[in-house]
């Protein structure tokens, strides 16, 4: 018998039980949608969070000093600047400051730093100039807003060049930073940016206790970290006063962590696919049953033992793929739903699709030749004779 | 001398039932001739069934020797008996036993697509052998929409779709009402006439005298009685 009648017989016998069908293809359905479902999402989610530490700005070493007793200052920030590897450094002072404008008044996260600041966290200005030099030699006291808090001061006007009140003291805005999302618990469209200097006075501290550095290239990053390590080092004497974090080992350790959770989700979701393996067996056992006379007819009339398996197994892989593409389908669905109601990033896999309904059919063939062998070995005589 | 068709020579089949050994077929000799019409006739428990499925290549025997057309039969494997059995034998069984997912020309279809035979060339000779029995305008029907005696002629139509040289009939009438009873054995012995070799087993005499030939089983022994139409003397 060739493989395409095979086929249509197959799905005839399908198609005389569709309750059945439907339910023994359950199990699969399940599992193939959730895998597609969980794979996509997870390696949406896996996307953002790569995206969303990229924009914190590229090649990026953040340096944080503990150490207090010992004076960390501009100059030996500007040594650092200096090391070849190192493109940019940025000191950082962040505090929490009330801005007032006539009669609007809001808090907000300000930021003290200077004019590499910009190319460091990947920022862009929208209306005006950022912090220059000049402005952090002079201690001037200008300030460049973040989209949000220039909307809420100044609603539809142009900020730029207007006054306003920084707890009190009126700073005059040079500039308003392009709109950019917020990210890794933090938004910079609702902070304000003034010059270190100015922020140093403004909060009242000499210390530097952050700075960000910028590797002129990702080939520099590991270069760049030992520098600025060793150069620390010098500084406190001891390693414990400093850390220096690599982007790329924070981005690295969460998309790890995030790969985990997804593999670990969709090995939860393969085990209903064997589940739904084992559903088909079941049923394909029932209907080894019920269809012995039916194996002893064909049995009579010359079908072979391989024809017999052949009819029963490719049943059973038939009703398995039809499972497979139905849970991919939903799967789609499923993640399409939720891409559009969360508004998350979803990352589509094709090799993943394949690879789901390629395993739904192994989980057919392996579950199907068990009840098919079994018919196949009918007697046929014993087989006529059954009612 | 018309050449035999079926030769078996001693042969023996035993069943276990329990710690009984029971003798199905004792010592069973016997030769049917092609274009025979052998009628094999006995009550239950007799050997009757057990002789058919020997006949048609379902049972092998313990001992003895058969050949059919030929073949050494109780020597082959079960895939060359298979063949045998799409080939050589065309069934026709008390009910019917037609698949009921179906229709009349895809049952009649069946021996044809186990013997790898194309769609359009199976449908063709399917459509030729309903034409045969009669019933060619219920084609399209599924078992279940066709009368006894029509599911009958469907059954007949499937033996007869490989054009096996014989035709194995295991009480055909024995569901059937005897005006329809009447209908069958006419289309049997129309075939026969064509010169089909059929084997015939009932219990019931009335249905065995249309045959040629009527041989009686009992306790898994033959014997051929007198005043049939066909003499033999091939009996033990």
């Amino acid at each position: 018998m060739s493989l395409f009648t095979s086929i249509k017989l197959a799905m005839r016998n399908i198609k005389g039980n569709k309750l059945r069908a439907l339910l023994t293809m359950l199990g699969i359905i399940i599992g193939v949608s959730s895998v597609i479902a969980l794979v996509s999402i997870g390696q949406g989610s896996s996307k953002s969070v790569t995206d969303s530490i990229n924009s914190l700005g590229t090649h990026l070493l953040t340096v944080n000093i503990s150490n207090t007793d010992v004076p960390f200052t501009m100059d030996d920030v500007d040594k650092i600047n200096k090391i070849d590897a190192v493109k940019n450094v940025s000191p950082v002072l962040s505090g929490r400051v009330t801005l007032k404008n006539g009669e609007t008044t809001t808090d907000v996260a300000l930021t003290g730093s200077n004019a590499a600041y910009k190319s460091v966290r990947n920022l862009s200005v929208s209306n005006g100039r950022f912090i220059t030099d000049i402005d952090m030699d002079y201690r001037q006291k200008v300030i460049v807003l973040g989209s949000e808090t220039a909307q809420t001061l100044f609603g539809m006007e142009n900020p730029v060049g207007q006054k306003l009140l920084v707890n009190g003291d009126s700073y005059k805005v040079v500039g308003v930073l392009t709109e950019k999302g917020g990210s890794m618990g933090e938004n910079t469209d609702d902070t304000v940016i003034i010059p270190f200097s100015t922020a140093q006075r403004l909060l009242g501290t000499t210390h530097i206790q952050q700075f960000y550095a910028q590797a002129k290239n990702e080939a520099s990053l590991n270069i760049a970290m030992m520098m600025i390590e060793r150069n620390l080092y010098q500084t406190f004497g001891d390693s414990d006063s400093y850390t220096v974090a690599n982007q790329q080992d924070v981005m690295d350790t969460m998309s790890s962590v995030n790969d985990t959770m997804t593999m670990l989700l969709a090995g939860i979701a393969s085990i209903s696919l064997l589940v739904g393996g084992i559903g088909i067996m079941n049923i394909m056992f029932v209907s080894v049953t019920e269809r012995t006379k039916e194996i002893g007819i064909r049995k009579s009339i010359g079908a072979r033992r391989k024809d017999i398996l052949l009819q029963f197994l490719i049943e059973a892989v038939v009703l398995s793929a039809l499972g497979g593409l139905i849970g991919v389908g939903i799967g789609l669905i499923a993640t399409k739903i939720y891409a559009v109601a969360t508004g998350s990033d979803v990352v589509y896999s094709v090799a993943m699709m394949l690879f789901a309904f390629l395993f739904s059919l192994v989980v057919g063939i392996i579950f199907g030749v068990f009840p098919a062998n079994k018919a196949s070995k009918l007697n046929p005589i014993q087989a006529l004779r059954f009612e | 001398m018309v050449e035999a068709i079926i030769h078996m020579r001693d042969l023996v089949k035993q069943y276990k039932m329990g710690d009984n050994v029971v003798t199905a077929l004792d010592h069973v000799t016997f030769t049917v001739e092609k274009g025979d019409f052998v009628a094999i006739v006995g009550p239950s428990g007799s050997g009757k069934s057990t002789l058919m499925n020997m006949i048609g290549c379902l049972d092998k025997p313990d001992q003895g020797e058969y050949i059919l057309e030929g073949h050494t039969v109780n020597t082959l494997k079960d895939v060359q008996l298979a063949k045998i059995r799409n080939e050589n034998i065309g069934f026709i069984f008390q009910n019917f036993n037609l698949l009921g997912r179906l229709t009349a020309v895809e049952n009649v279809e069946l021996p044809l697509i186990y013997r790898g035979m194309k769609a359009k060339e199976r449908r063709e000779c399917a459509l030729r052998s309903l034409e045969q029995v009669g019933i060619v305008d219920r084609a399209n029907h599924y078992p279940n929409q066709l009368s006894g005696g029509q599911q009958q002629r469907v059954a007949i139509a499937r033996a007869l779709a490989g054009t096996p040289p014989i035709l194995l009939a295991d009480e055909p009438t024995g569901a059937l009402d005897s005006k329809t009873s009447q209908e069958i054995m006419d289309v049997l012995i129309q075939l026969n006439n064509e010169d089909h070799t059929i084997i015939l087993i009932t219990h019931d005499r009335d249905v065995a005298q249309k045959a040629k030939r009527m041989i009686m089983i009992s306790d898994g022994r033959l014997t051929e009685t007198e005043g049939t139409q066909h003499e033999s003397v091939h009996i033990h």
